[in-house]
């Protein structure tokens, strides 16, 4: 059935409104897309790691999430989720559960408890195959902590631990590239989406990822207002600067085939989705010239090596 | 009717585990428990258990797997060691918080360094303020004994904590030692079926796991838990009442031996009992009125009960088996010391650090240690209140 706005909207809410989120801040709109994408009659069990959203999402004695929730460590998230499954299968086998009613296990974490701290977990229960989607929500820095840098954080992003300054134009090194790792444990399908248009793109990749049996992986570029410093109102036109740019370009690896799913028109310079955050801001300073050229040069390498991983 | 045989202590936990059945154990090996989760490999490949069996990626996900597992309605199981629990040593306190009862078997080693693979209790001791039930062991029976009471000692509703099955590394775990098994369907009977009221995968009434507690629940949290702790206490007694009941053995939270009128006492835990007890049984034949107290429960700690038990003597010695680095003494020491303080006459107290890292306990070293009592009772002077024994200077 063709994806349509509305009548995704018409869904009952899974992610509530009255979280503590940021205004601006994308990890919200990540949850209620993803919930929207476990079809209604099925239930999920959520595993988060420790960060922004869970702090904000099941602050004792609210919770937001509808389903079933559990959050143990920031480091764990995949490991917790493996222990769910395997209790899900164990559970159905000696007759626990009532054999009609899905559950679908899914975890989400921050790029901190994904592409660092809990990146053990998340290989491990790859490499293991349990039958779960991991969703994380990279918004390229430890947001919760007070932005340090992660090693999501793009070049020369400047982060409360990479600060810019007279000796230094922010980050060092370009942002660990997590999906394609991910790939390479084999994983049946992995995609990287954001937040922009009417979400079908994120829609379509996670109900994919959601309904393919494996460990599935979908990154989300999620940003955050209070660590790339943009109005709040920004948040849709970033994302699609980033795609526009291919700062973060949209694909998806089903069964290890590459399949681009979003080409721009016109491929845009890195600097028009660089100049709309206040992290950058120092790259634009006389003198800095060089490292939005670098930038810029990063993006290319990368655009064309994924052009060509999908037969272009 | 219960059947001899002959079995390592990591064996007769493999043995329990397969009897109880557990939904899901999450593995990851270390020296010297490695072979628990071996032999109950094997129980999964020769079908005798339908056990969900994963091999995880190290001690911090085979804890966190459980703690899914346990959440999710199930009841989980896992073993480790030394480095290994010192690892999950950030799970086990949110174990213990999230009130789920996972029963965790411990082959005590010491931890690093020097890296070291034998006996003391640096780890568990290290993990003493966890959260965790703690049982201790003099031997192989005693092992198997306290896994079959664990999961009702951990899943009883007013206690809902995990609990670790203590065993001496190498010592108890390898081994082998006549023991008596009980019946695979006794068992079962006797630990009973888990049936948790909520659950993850309760598809009618979702459940939400691990909130953030702000400054105005945080505290009544902790309270609950250390209240649950303290219920433990009669739940332990109460399931080794059972047990007594059904199989015959008995258990408290310590085994009092000669110390109905002992003036000379030593309080220790683990195999180190034995040797203890061959050391009291010739000091009696001289007429020396010697004692041992042998700990099973370290948490919850059996304060008033020990107190009791010690306040006719006049001299205490405190063998610990772990160096807790306070420059005061060790951590069973310290426990024993506060559990004596509101005594109206009390034993004078020593405390003994003794074989660290597998180092040789003898009966002449035992009886050593009655024979500076002995000096403290005859000079009055207690000397030195923190000592080390058996090392090389």
């Amino acid at each position: 059935m063709a994806y349509n706005l509305k009548e995704e909207m018409n869904k009952t809410e899974r992610f509530h409104s009255g979280h503590r989120l940021c205004a601006g801040c994308g990890a919200g709109i990540v949850c209620r897309a993803m919930m929207r994408a476990v079809d209604p009659e099925d239930k999920a069990v959520i595993c988060n790691a420790t960060g922004c959203l869970e702090v904000s999402s099941f602050q004792y004695p609210f919770t937001a999430w509808e389903d079933s929730y559990i959050h143990t460590a920031f480091e764990n998230a995949s490991a917790t989720a493996s222990g769910v499954e395997a209790a899900y299968n164990v559970m159905r086998r000696k007759g626990k559960l009532d054999p009609s009613r899905k559950f679908k296990i899914i975890a989400i974490g921050g790029d901190g408890g994904t592409y660092d701290i809990g990146f053990q977990s998340l290989s491990g229960a790859l490499e293991r195959g349990h039958d779960f989607t991991y969703f994380c929500y990279d918004n390229n820095a430890y947001m919760n902590t007070g932005t340090q840098r992660s090693s999501a954080t793009p070049r020369f992003a400047s982060a409360t631990t990479t600060p810019a300054g007279i000796e230094s134009v922010g980050k060092k090194q370009n942002q660990k590239d997590l999906t394609q790792i991910v790939v390479a444990h084999g994983s049946p399908y992995a995609a990287q989406t954001t937040l922009f248009g009417n979400l079908k793109d994120f829609h379509e990749k996670a109900h994919r990822a959601i309904y393919t049996e494996g460990p599935t992986f979908v990154n989300v570029l999620t940003p955050c207002p209070r660590g790339w410093q943009y109005p709040a109102e920004d948040l849709a036109a970033i994302c699609r600067a980033a795609i526009d740019t291919c700062v973060w370009p949209l694909y998806e690896v089903v069964e290890g085939e590459y399949r681009l799913t979003y080409e721009p028109k016109k491929k845009l310079p890195v600097e028009e989705f660089m100049k709309m955050q206040g992290r950058f801001a120092h790259c634009f300073k006389k003198g800095n010239e060089w490292t939005i050229e670098a930038a810029q040069e990063y993006v290319d390498k990368k655009w064309e090596e994924l052009l060509q991983k999908c037969g272009r | 009717m219960s059947i001899r045989e002959r079995l390592s202590g990591n064996e007769a936990i493999a043995t329990a585990m397969r009897q109880i059945n557990p939904d899901v154990f999450a593995m990851f090996p270390i020296t010297p428990s490695t072979e628990i989760p071996q032999y109950f490999a094997q129980y999964v490949a020769d079908g005798k258990v339908d056990t969900e069996f994963i091999c995880v990626e190290s001690e911090h996900s085979s804890l966190s797997a459980c703690l899914g597992a346990e959440a999710a309605g199930c009841r989980a199981v896992t073993a480790t060691s030394s480095a290994g629990l010192s690892f999950m040593n950030e799970v086990l306190y949110v174990a213990a918080s999230a009130r789920m009862p996972i029963v965790l078997a411990v082959s005590c080693r010491a931890l690093t360094g020097p890296i070291n693979i034998n006996h003391d209790y640096s780890d568990s001791m290290a993990e003493r303020d966890s959260g965790f039930i703690q049982l201790y062991a003099e031997n192989n029976q005693e092992v198997y004994d306290n896994y079959l009471m664990a999961h009702r000692i951990a899943e009883h509703p007013s206690v809902r904590l995990p609990l670790m099955v203590c065993e001496d590394g190498f010592i108890t775990s390898h081994a082998i030692e006549n023991i008596e098994l009980e019946e695979d369907e006794a068992v079962k009977a006797f630990v009973g079926e888990y049936k948790p009221e909520h659950y993850l995968l309760k598809a009618e009434n979702p459940l939400a796991v691990g909130p953030y507690g702000i400054s105005s629940y945080y505290m009544e949290a902790r309270v609950a838990q250390a209240r649950a702790m303290i219920n433990a206490r009669q739940v332990i007694l109460d399931v080794a009442a059972d047990f007594e009941k059904t199989f015959g053995r008995s258990y408290g939270f310590f085994e009092a031996y000669r110390m109905e009128d002992a003036e000379l006492a030593m309080v220790l835990m683990g195999s180190s009992a034995g040797t203890a007890k061959a050391a009291v049984d010739g000091l009696r034949e001289q007429g020396i009125r010697a004692g041992l107290i042998k700990l099973r429960v370290f948490r919850p700690f059996p304060a008033e009960e020990l107190a009791e038990a010690l306040k006719g003597c006049r001299a205490v010695a405190v063998m610990d088996k772990s160096e807790g680095f306070s420059a005061a003494g060790g951590p069973l020491f310290a426990e024993t010391c506060g559990a004596c303080i509101n005594l109206e006459t009390r034993p004078k107290l020593i405390d003994i650090v003794y074989g660290l890292g597998g180092r040789d306990f003898t009966v002449d070293a035992a009886r050593s240690v009655y024979q500076r009592l002995e000096t403290i009772v005859r000079t009055g002077e207690t000397g030195p209140v923190y000592s080390h024994m058996g090392q090389r200077e």
